[in-house]
């Protein structure tokens, strides 16, 4: 049955992407790591505003230029030509941190190479005696950004869990993540543990315990109190 | 008369030494002061630590200071990107040395040393492998890890307007490490694209005040990092 590949349940990278953005309130100062989380800025809902820092210095990122309007004085984190938009702010790398770490950035997106039950994060190395170590400003914005969350296939692309019981990856940071959005399901990091708060259409809580490498609790229904329906 | 104003790239890098601690601006090439690096590679002082977010691209820039083997050791949060060949092979090797840190941990380790603060606590890296070693102590039931604050005797950095006391503008996001490097370093070499009269700079819109300058090389015409490595040029 597996060699069988049955049309994918679950979100794609920009149902994911979407997802996020719902969450995030009018009005918020974001922070957007390199890979998928860019694709946030993407989906933007109606009628909420969102101000994306990039931490090389600019808060008011808009999209990626025109082909051919590149400026390579003006790029993001991923060293990539971006926009600013009306109303945006350059600083320094001091300002920026003093953003960062000094707590006045709501949220920060990040991709993930693994996440613990206690919402460690690592996300940097593989540990591997032969790679380049490179850190870049994610151990900053975890350690100082008001909500951490996570966007992540749920498993490596060779099936592994991505979500473990204890990272074997050295660590970006401990206890900092805050929420867990991946292709099959919305994951809070509460006290008692992992919580389901939602899942991708067409996937059953059995899969994601299946590929999820530690408990998870079902917290569906607390987190969708009886909200007020027109269609009862 | 007070002009900071240099005669030449080649005339404001002439006096740093071997063994010299050097800042150098940028964040990828945006504000990598590329002709004060080539100049620096052209002077040939060796032994030296970087102080630098990244590594350099291609064989350009920081990545051709650090290929013609003049710097033992550098310093930086980011040391692989795309294009970034140089300072992999070389640290494959065991021919350079490497200090990683985070980079808003560089960035305060930086403003700190230029403010006169030897040392802070920050809660980045705190539980990860990057705080072996370090001292450690809880404010308020939190951990965070002793940094020490980073000075060096020369800084090297692009800025878009200058006057001749020195005073500095930068473009958009090259900016970055450009106005904390200049208050961390005994001498602060600056590239400026355009060099106007005193008085041509709003003092509200002064970034850096002159009082961190001390030598400016007018380069109207900078050479662009990525249009460089692109067609293969090898410096020098």
């Amino acid at each position: 049955m597996s060699e069988l590949k049955k049309p994918t349940a679950g979100w794609s990278r920009q149902e994911i992407a979407r997802r996020v953005a719902l969450d995030i309130p009018d009005g918020a100062y974001v922070n957007l790591g390199i890979g998928m989380p860019e694709l946030v800025a993407h989906y933007v809902p109606e009628g909420r505003e969102f101000i994306f820092q990039t931490e090389n210095g600019l808060l008011g990122m808009g999209p990626a230029p025109a082909p051919g309007t590149e400026d390579p004085e003006l790029i993001n984190a991923g060293k990539k030509p971006v926009t600013a938009i009306p109303g945006a702010a350059y600083f320094h790398h001091g300002d920026s941190f003093t953003m960062i770490r000094g707590g006045h950035i709501d949220i920060c997106v990040l991709g993930a190479m693994q996440v613990s039950a206690s919402g460690d994060l690592a996300n940097w190395s593989t540990g591997d005696a032969d790679a380049i170590p490179a850190v870049g400003g994610a151990m900053d914005l975890v350690a100082g950004v008001k909500s951490i969350w996570v966007v992540s296939q749920h498993t490596t692309k060779k099936g592994e869990p991505k979500i473990v019981s204890e990272c074997t990856f050295p660590l970006t940071g401990k206890g900092v993540v805050d929420r867990i959005y991946t292709n099959l399901a919305v994951i809070d990091v509460a006290p008692e543990g992992l919580t389901v708060t939602e899942l991708a259409p067409g996937v059953t809580m059995e899969e994601v315990r299946e590929k999820t490498g530690t408990q998870l609790i079902d917290g569906r229904e607390a987190r969708e109190p009886a909200a007020p329906s027109s269609k009862q | 008369m007070i002009d900071k104003q240099a005669a030449s790239a080649a005339e404001a890098v002439s006096g740093i030494p071997d063994g010299a601690t050097i800042m150098i601006g940028g964040f990828g090439e945006a504000g990598s002061p590329i002709e004060l690096i080539h100049a620096l590679v052209d002077h040939g002082a060796r032994g030296l630590t970087v102080i630098s977010n990244n590594t350099g691209s291609g064989r350009v820039g920081l990545a051709a200071l650090i290929a013609n083997g003049q710097v033992a050791k550098m310093v930086c949060s980011y040391p692989r990107s795309a294009n970034s060949l140089v300072f992999p092979e070389l640290f494959r090797a065991g021919k350079i040395e490497l200090e990683l840190v985070p980079q808003g941990t560089l960035a305060e380790r930086i403003r700190a040393g230029g403010a006169g603060i030897p040392a802070f606590y920050t809660p980045a890296a705190v539980g990860t492998l990057l705080a072996e070693g370090k001292e450690s102590r809880s404010f308020d039931g939190k951990e965070y890890l002793m940094e020490h604050g980073l000075r060096a005797d020369y800084a090297l950095v692009r800025a878009e307007q200058a006057d001749r006391y020195g005073n500095l503008r930068y473009s958009k996001t090259a900016r970055n490490f450009g106005p904390i490097m200049c208050t961390a370093a005994e001498t602060s070499i600056v590239q400026v694209r355009d060099l106007v009269e005193v008085g041509g700079i709003d003092p509200e819109c002064v970034v850096t005040p002159g009082i961190f300058v001390e030598r400016l090389v007018h380069v109207p015409e900078p050479a662009q990092e990525s249009v460089l490595v692109k067609e293969g040029v090898c410096y020098p």
